[in-house]
């Protein structure tokens, strides 16, 4: 190896440790601030159960408080509470989702690229959007032959939107000139579909599904008070009926951890479907 | 200077752009054997009585084209803005069907767009989410032709002087790169017709320089018969072997002439001025 191959060699390893270092420091710093709010949600919450056990009137609640709750945590862990709760709603919420995403990015697609029918399915589509998905309960529990069913159809109602019209939204900025450039090269409509339409609007649909996610997620412990006797909601149901308080706040603590869970993982994924070079 | 010296040197202009990685071993090549048929000849096009209009307009923006292009030549459109140049050379691609006549290439009418004849366009329009290699090698893959992809992307990348990027995305690349990548792309799937839409207008003038000499040679080398629509006369008389100087309202060719500006085409050359100033004069007195 030359001298002159070896100084390259040399400034390229140098230029990658300082960039490795570089993306340590902006991860440590990152982790910190998390820390930081977590820490200070924890001091406030410690607050509020000490009021509370200071509060004659209230002290029956005192169990929410943040020992007894993550005391009641690690037990429910051990005995596997946590997993047999949490299985079905993420059962229901996978399906809702499955469901809305194979509805709503079509849909999403034909409406982002044909102006009649987004003229057509505007005024209707959000119509339908701003009624609330709980209300389709009644309806819900009447037309589903089991729960699961009618939980599933609310968590659907729910979730579609968002992917729907983040979707259409994506295929509305797609440049006219990649589809008139695949045309030139010989594309038909299903290349155009694989090779242009969903590469290019794939960080939309991950920004769609990741609201819809977190709607589904709000939207799926009310729709379990219906009669189902599995699930987060029904477990904070019950939690409130036999008068468990630290059993309650346990549940409400683990129906946030996995929110965030999933959450984060839709930021993973919308990261790796960013292609923008000012986005990653 | 040689056809490889040529490539060196446009790559080295390329790797001045201050967006663009270093590439100490940037090298390129002429078109390799492998891509150059014996016997080859690029399309014959003949536009016959083509009128068009658009939607709206009250009046043609083309009216009554009659000519034709040789296979193997290469023909500059010439014109002011708004005669009509861009909105002929769609027609001919196939990319716009014409109020009244036809284009016919090789004898057969153009109905729609089809992988032997490509358009280069202003913007090189690559895709963000690929790599050089996926966007040179999408023409192959939209037409089926995915087994020749191993061996047909390197041979073009090495041709346009960017084999070392064929793993990097084209975001990382300078204007004049992309638009390398651009001619790869519309070179890959073999088309008998090259149709060029202004493609160097978005570039230094070094770098535009270095690729209309880069695409006349290859053009030349491969067989192409190719299509400029152009307003740079410099740019015409550089690549050109014919020249069609088309004027507005309605959009006709009101000069077609033959250039001849020596057979360099260097512009320090008397030749090479000369042709160009009989162009520029024609130009200013028919356009």
């Amino acid at each position: 190896m030359t001298d002159a191959a070896y100084s390259q060699a040399e400034q390229s390893s140098a230029s990658e440790t300082g960039a490795r270092v570089a993306a340590l420091k902006l991860w440590l710093r990152s982790v910190t601030i998390a820390a930081l709010g977590l820490g200070a949600l924890g001091a406030l919450w410690a607050l509020g159960g000490w009021y509370i056990s200071q509060t004659p009137g209230m002290r029956a609640f005192a169990q929410l408080a943040p020992v007894p709750t993550f005391e009641r945590l690690w037990v429910m862990l051990q005995r596997g509470e946590v997993w047999a709760m949490s299985a079905p709603s993420l059962y229901r919420v996978g399906w809702g989702l499955g469901i809305a995403i194979m509805v709503g990015v079509p849909m999403g697609i034909l409406i982002g690229r044909l102006a009649w029918l987004r003229d057509l399915s505007n005024a209707p589509f959000q119509l339908l959007r701003m009624i609330s998905p709980l209300s389709w309960m009644p309806i819900a529990v009447m037309a589903f032959a089991t729960w699961d069913g009618a939980i599933i159809f609310l968590i659907f109602v729910a979730a579609v939107w968002p992917i729907m019209f983040a979707t259409a939204a994506g295929v509305k900025r797609i440049d006219p000139a990649w589809l008139k450039v695949s045309r030139n090269l010989g594309a038909n409509p299903l290349h155009q579909l694989i090779y242009v339409i969903l590469p290019a609007i794939a960080q939309d649909i991950m920004t769609g599904i990741r609201l819809a996610l977190g709607i589904a997620w709000v939207v799926l412990v009310p729709a379990e008070y219906l009669g189902v006797s599995s699930g987060l909601g029904f477990a904070i149901n019950d939690a409130r009926d036999s008068l468990d308080y630290a059993r309650l706040g346990a549940t409400v603590l683990v129906i946030g951890i996995i929110g965030y869970v999933l959450d984060s993982l839709c930021l993973l994924a919308i990261k790796r479907f960013s292609w923008l070079r000012s986005d990653t | 200077m040689t056809a490889q010296s040529t490539f060196r040197a446009s790559a080295a202009l390329d790797a001045q752009d201050q967006n663009v990685l270093p590439l100490p071993h940037a090298t390129a090549e002429a078109v390799p054997d492998t891509m150059v048929k014996p016997g080859r000849l690029g399309a014959h096009v003949q536009v016959d009585a083509l009128t068009h209009r658009y939607k709206g307009m009250s009046h043609n923006c083309l009216e009554e084209l009659n000519f034709q292009v040789e296979a193997g030549q290469i023909v500059a459109l010439v014109g002011r803005s708004g005669c009509g140049k861009s909105t002929l050379l769609h027609l001919i691609a196939g990319l716009m069907q014409p109020g009244a006549g036809g284009v016919y290439i090789n004898g057969n009418r153009v109905r729609s767009t089809c992988p032997r004849w490509v358009v280069m366009f202003q913007a090189p329009s690559l895709f963000p989410w690929m790599t050089v290699a996926q966007n040179a090698a999408l023409g192959l893959r939209f037409a089926g032709r995915t087994q020749e992809i191993p061996k047909r992307i390197p041979s073009l990348l090495a041709m346009v002087g960017l084999t070392a990027y064929a793993d990097r995305n084209v975001q990382d690349l300078s204007g004049g790169q992309q638009q390398r990548v651009a001619l790869a792309r519309s070179l890959a799937t073999e088309p008998d017709l090259l149709l060029l839409d202004e493609p160097f207008s978005a570039l230094d003038a070094f770098t535009r320089r270095a690729l209309q000499q880069d695409v006349r040679r290859i053009a030349k080398e491969l067989g192409l018969t190719v299509v400029l629509v152009t307003h740079d006369i410099t740019e015409a008389a550089i690549m050109a072997d014919r020249a069609l100087i088309m004027a507005p309202d309605p959009g006709r060719i009101v000069t077609d002439t033959v250039l001849d500006p020596g057979a360099d085409r260097h512009r320090d050359s008397p030749a090479f001025e000369a042709e160009r100033a009989r162009l520029a004069a024609l130009f200013e007195t028919t356009a």
